[in-house]
């Protein structure tokens, strides 16, 4: 028996020292270089000209104006792609119809365009010279280079991410239990308030997390569709940018640092919640908690 | 509640899985639907819980035509083949679901009330404070009955109810069920592919194949006279030997059995194996065994005839036969059918 325990276990796949040294060595520097680092750099530069020079930036307000723009443009953007999520992703799984795979080809779209071409693309459809460019001028209704064409832009480049969360979970939890709960005569709200929802709630919290945080930091559709008017359609991300090109550095990095802070939060948020729902709770009574 | 299908259809894009299907269910009746994959078994049971809509035909619930009844209004209990159970609710909160959605107001405590009572019918009693993922399969199994049952259904279906199981807690779990259903009389339909369970179980067994009944009557009656050679075979293991029929007759080797009611000509002999019996002299049907294979209860036998016909049969414990020996297969008794 002593034989067996003192006996050199042969090595299995990925056993050998050398090989496992450097794949964490390489993993550990490239975090180093490409996450770490930036992340400690924008804290530094933040407070490169003192505390004050950071208190001013942020309390400038162009600056207090962007973050409201920005926080405006998530509390619209983040519940109705949570709602379209959660209706696109009940429909694909639990429903069959003609041109579900197309559709499912659809919501992906906004994932692999660049989001500086979905701007493009709003600019012909609501631009003055676009489709709609006329009827809306007559009408008066200012989309583009305005709030309402932010928050579009802003919708369609997080449109995929409630749904591509919840839509592999769902298929793969089936219909039985949609099917159990109507058959013990629970109306199809009632089915999907106390039987889906409690069972994708993470899955929905995770896809809710990563909009929120697509949202606030989107810069390319945005950019082009915002107009980048100081004070009126300039979001926190363009106004980094602005800051940046007219040589305020440490007010960049003080901005910059706000969307750090919320990255930040949300994972921490994220962590805290996973936690808390991991050891199952009696009652589980609420389900689809709201971050941001 | 007596149930009645008439002349019931589905079809699955291309595929008619139910072909105009007819089936009477006696009020309080037991019945089992038994058939391989595909033979339409399990889609029946969800026309008849309302989870399809038939394409044509009609669903009576006693006198009601409830074809287009939906599942949420048709009250049925219907018990799901991997249980379905709430994962994030309790067991006690998983039978009282039925009763909180209700239409039928009941207060807290007659629901309480209600699922003690089912926890102590289905001998789970203190376990209504567990999770699904805490129990055992064939206690889940059990909660699912209990859930199914809390809504006061008019019909209880079932669907291969015991397939997810081992065998042992399958066998418990059976005559389990059977003591339920004598105690609460209800309507039962149920699913399987287990012709053990659906004989062991059901009052009635209906045999599906191809989206049809092809036989059905009581456990004794369909397995004493089975009516062609596919329920033969699927109620049970069959040895099958060529014969030919001649006036009533069926011939095999020196083996003369009954055919009444089989045309002349080409025929197949069905056996169980415990019809056949091995015999050194004749006479019967020359053969050789090739293997023996030794059971708690006996031993099985291997052997080829002599026109390369695989046979089966089981010899008692302590017979002497060992492979490589020729000999005779001799015959109990043998169904009849026409090739």
């Amino acid at each position: 028996m002593s034989t067996l325990s003192t006996r050199k276990k042969p090595p299995r796949v990925g056993d050998n020292p050398l090989f496992r040294r450097t794949l964490i060595g390489v993993v550990l520097a490239l975090v180093a270089f490409v996450i770490v680092a930036p992340l400690i750099i924008i804290g530094v530069e933040a407070f490169a000209k003192g505390w004050a020079t950071y208190r001013d930036t942020i309390i400038h307000p162009d600056t207090l104006h962007a973050v409201m723009l920005t926080v405006l443009a998530a509390l619209i953007a983040v519940p109705v792609n949570t709602a379209f999520g959660i209706a696109a992703a009940w429909a694909i799984t639990k429903f069959d119809f003609w041109g579900k795979r197309f559709l499912l080809v659809v919501i992906e779209i906004p994932f692999s365009v660049s989001p500086i071409v979905a701007g493009v693309a709003y600019l012909f459809v609501y631009g003055l010279q676009g489709l709609f460019g006329p009827l809306l001028d007559a009408w008066d209704i200012k989309i583009l280079f305005a709030i309402p064409g932010i928050i579009i832009a802003s919708m369609f480049v997080t449109a995929p991410f409630v749904a591509r969360e919840l839509i592999p979970l769902m298929q793969a939890q089936g219909r039985d239990l949609e099917e159990a709960a109507t058959s013990l005569g629970a109306s199809g709200f009632r089915t999907f308030l106390s039987v889906t929802l409690p069972n994708v709630k993470w899955a929905l919290l995770y896809g809710v997390i990563l909009c929120n945080a697509r949202v606030m930091g989107e810069f390319g559709a945005v950019s082009v569709v915002s107009g980048n008017i100081r004070g009126q359609t300039n979001t926190l991300p363009l106004h980094i940018e602005l800051l940046y090109h007219d040589y305020q550095a440490a007010g960049a990095f003080a901005s910059a640092s706000i969307l750090a802070l919320i990255a930040v939060f949300t994972i921490i948020a994220k962590v805290a919640l996973e936690r808390q729902g991991a050891g199952r709770v009696r009652k589980t009574a609420n389900p689809a908690e709201k971050t941001s | 509640m007596k149930i009645r299908l008439e002349n019931v259809v589905k079809t699955f894009e291309t595929f008619r899985a139910v072909k105009d299907v007819s089936l009477d269910i006696g009020s309080g009746e037991l019945v089992a639907l038994l058939g391989p994959s595909g033979s339409g078994k399990t889609t029946i049971l969800r026309m008849v819980a309302g989870l399809e809509y038939s394409d044509g035909g009609h669903i009576y619930f006693g006198d009601q035509d409830a074809t287009d009844i939906p599942v949420r209004d048709r009250g049925v209990g219907f018990v799901f083949q991997h249980y379905a159970l709430f994962p994030h609710m309790t067991v006690a909160d998983n039978i009282a679901f039925g009763m909180k959605v209700s239409k039928v107001k009941r207060d807290k405590a007659a629901i309480d009330a209600r699922v003690t009572e089912l926890l102590r019918l289905v001998r789970l009693e203190g376990l209504g404070d567990r999770f699904p993922a805490q129990i055992s399969g064939g206690q889940r199994q059990r909660v699912a009955l209990a859930r199914a049952l809390a809504v006061d259904p008019k019909v209880l279906l079932l669907d291969e109810p015991f397939g997810a199981l081992d065998a042992n807690v399958r066998r418990d779990l059976r005559r389990w069920l059977r003591e339920i259903h004598s105690e609460l009389g209800i309507t039962t339909l149920f699913v399987t592919h287990d012709q053990e369970e659906a004989l062991d179980l059901a009052d009635r067994v209906v045999i599906l194949k191809d989206g049809q009944i092809v036989q059905q009557g009581t456990p004794e009656a369909v397995c004493r006279d089975p009516q062609s050679a596919f329920v033969m075979k699927f109620l049970g293991d069959a040895n099958v030997i060529a014969a030919d029929v001649r006036d009533g007759r069926a011939y095999a080797g020196d083996v003369c059995v009954d055919a009444a009611g089989v045309a002349d000509g080409r025929a197949e002999l069905y056996a169980r194996p415990s019809d056949l019996d091995w015999s050194h002299d004749g006479p019967g049907i020359a053969a050789t065994i090739s293997r023996v294979l030794d059971r708690a209860d006996g031993r099985r036998v291997l052997a080829t005839t002599a026109a390369g016909e695989a046979l089966e049969f089981d010899v008692e414990p302590e017979r002497l036969v060992k492979a490589g020996e020729a000999g005779f297969v001799t015959l109990r008794r043998a169904k009849v059918f026409a090739v």
